[in-house]
């Protein structure tokens, strides 16, 4: 039971890492990662919703097979992705509201993240039971922060960096998360156990 | 109504990819054979014009408030649609594809040009958006796919071109095994892997600014010696 979780934590944090290897998620890395200070709040938060969204859609998908609709899961699962996202912006308003307005326009933005869609789906594929989804959920969140806020830092760096013109923006950004995606390789041949 | 001007948009001022830059892990993601470009880009171009049509034709029902949640309800919607009937008929794009093809769902190209276009517009120049747009993310797709998979593995066209006996074949089902340009111990499997993904994009979106700025440039000359040829004129 620990060696699958601890499998799975790995695996998601560093092997299998949601941007560098699989690229969910790449819009919010690559449109809030300017300052390292945004970059971790967003890790945070998507983290989190992450998490949750797991372990609440392993319930939905749950339900959905017991009612023989499982081809209405992509539908179901936005839904409840949607749900939990106003949810979470409404209790950190109320409760939390220094986070909140950090997090400002990102907090809606989860919604549309495809690492949160792409973790609850990929659960579903690979028959992960509740305890493995959660994990999985979290620690897939856990390495998009990894990724996010190692890309923020590098970006800081990049206004002393002497490119061509033509790269300017963007393309250098793409070119830069390449290259950290070279690196996260090294992890590849790793093996648990 | 302008046809012209919206094709124009949809595939070089305005692309969906290279200028709008939304769209771009599916884009990075899945784009290592030509067989997987041109599978999720048709699914792309089917959902995002069907989307196109029916939220445009809702426009005046949907409740500000609201329209995101129901914009998302309409292309989930679409996107089961396809999924089901890729599994059905296309399995082999289905298994190649994996996620991606749910994740359509949250591809920002459909539900910017929800946001940008459809809510404003008629049904007939949403519908042609829909085509124009997808047509220009699939040529993008389609770009990337020959160039990592050349470099990558040697070969054009895999999944759906081949060369059986001195015959040219073209087949729909994700076998064929591509036309050989040089032996595969040459490629660079660095660029079929994520590396690869990233790097090509970010030359592509760095050869678009290059082209958009020249372009630019030329017009802003053009501009200047008319002003100038104005000027002389006057002093004549």
């Amino acid at each position: 039971m620990f060696d699958s979780v601890l499998t799975i934590a790995l695996g998601a944090i560093l092997i299998n890492n949601f941007i560098f290897s699989q690229f969910l998620g790449c819009c919010p890395f690559l449109g809030c990662s300017t300052k390292i200070d945004t970059a971790l709040g967003m890790g945070l938060a998507v983290t989190f919703v992450m998490g949750l969204a797991s372990a609440i859609c392993y319930a939905v998908n749950m339900l959905l097979i017991a009612l023989e609709l499982e081809y209405m899961s992509t539908l179901a699962f936005i839904l409840v992705i949607a749900v939990l996202v106003q949810f979470v912006e409404m209790f950190l308003k109320k409760s939390v509201p220094s986070l909140y307005t950090a997090l400002g326009i990102f907090l809606p933005l989860i919604t549309t993240n495809c690492a949160v869609l792409g973790v609850v789906l990929l659960n579903v594929q690979n028959n992960y039971n509740f305890i493995e989804s959660v994990v999985y959920g979290i620690t897939g969140g856990l390495g998009f922060l990894v990724a996010i806020v190692l890309f923020a830092s590098v970006r800081d760096r990049l206004q002393f960096a002497d490119y061509p013109e033509s790269f300017d923006g963007f393309p250098i950004a793409l070119v830069t998360a390449g290259l950290l995606a070279l690196a996260f390789m090294g992890f590849s041949g790793m093996k648990i156990g | 109504m302008n046809l012209k001007k919206q094709f124009t948009e949809g595939l070089i001022t305005n692309n969906p990819v290279l200028v709008q830059r939304i769209g771009l892990c599916s884009t990075m993601a899945i784009t290592t054979m030509f067989f997987n470009g041109i599978g999720m880009g048709l699914s792309v171009l089917i959902i995002l014009t069907c989307c196109n049509v029916v939220i445009s034709a809702m426009r005046k029902a949907i409740p500000n408030d609201i329209r995101l949640a129901m914009f998302v309800v309409v292309i989930a919607g679409f996107v089961t649609i396809v999924d089901l009937l890729l599994q059905a008929f296309v399995p082999a794009l289905s298994a190649s594809l994996g996620v991606f093809i749910p994740l359509i769902v949250v591809n920002c190209i459909i539900i910017g040009r929800a946001e940008a276009f459809c809510q404003k517009e008629p049904v007939v120049p949403s519908f042609f958006d829909g085509i124009f747009q997808g047509i220009g993310y699939t040529l993008v797709l389609l770009c990337m796919c020959i160039i990592r998979e050349l470099l990558g593995s040697g070969t054009f066209g895999a999944g759906v071109f081949e060369i059986v006996d001195g015959s040219f074949r073209a087949v729909l089902d994700g076998s064929a095994a591509g036309i050989r340009i040089f032996p595969e111990e040459f490629g660079a499997t660095i660029m079929i892997m994520p590396f690869g993904g990233f790097l090509t994009l970010a030359c592509l979106l760095a050869a678009m600014q290059y082209a958009l700025r020249k372009s630019a440039e030329k017009k802003e000359a053009a501009a200047r010696a008319a002003k100038v040829e104005v000027v002389k004129e006057a002093a004549e």
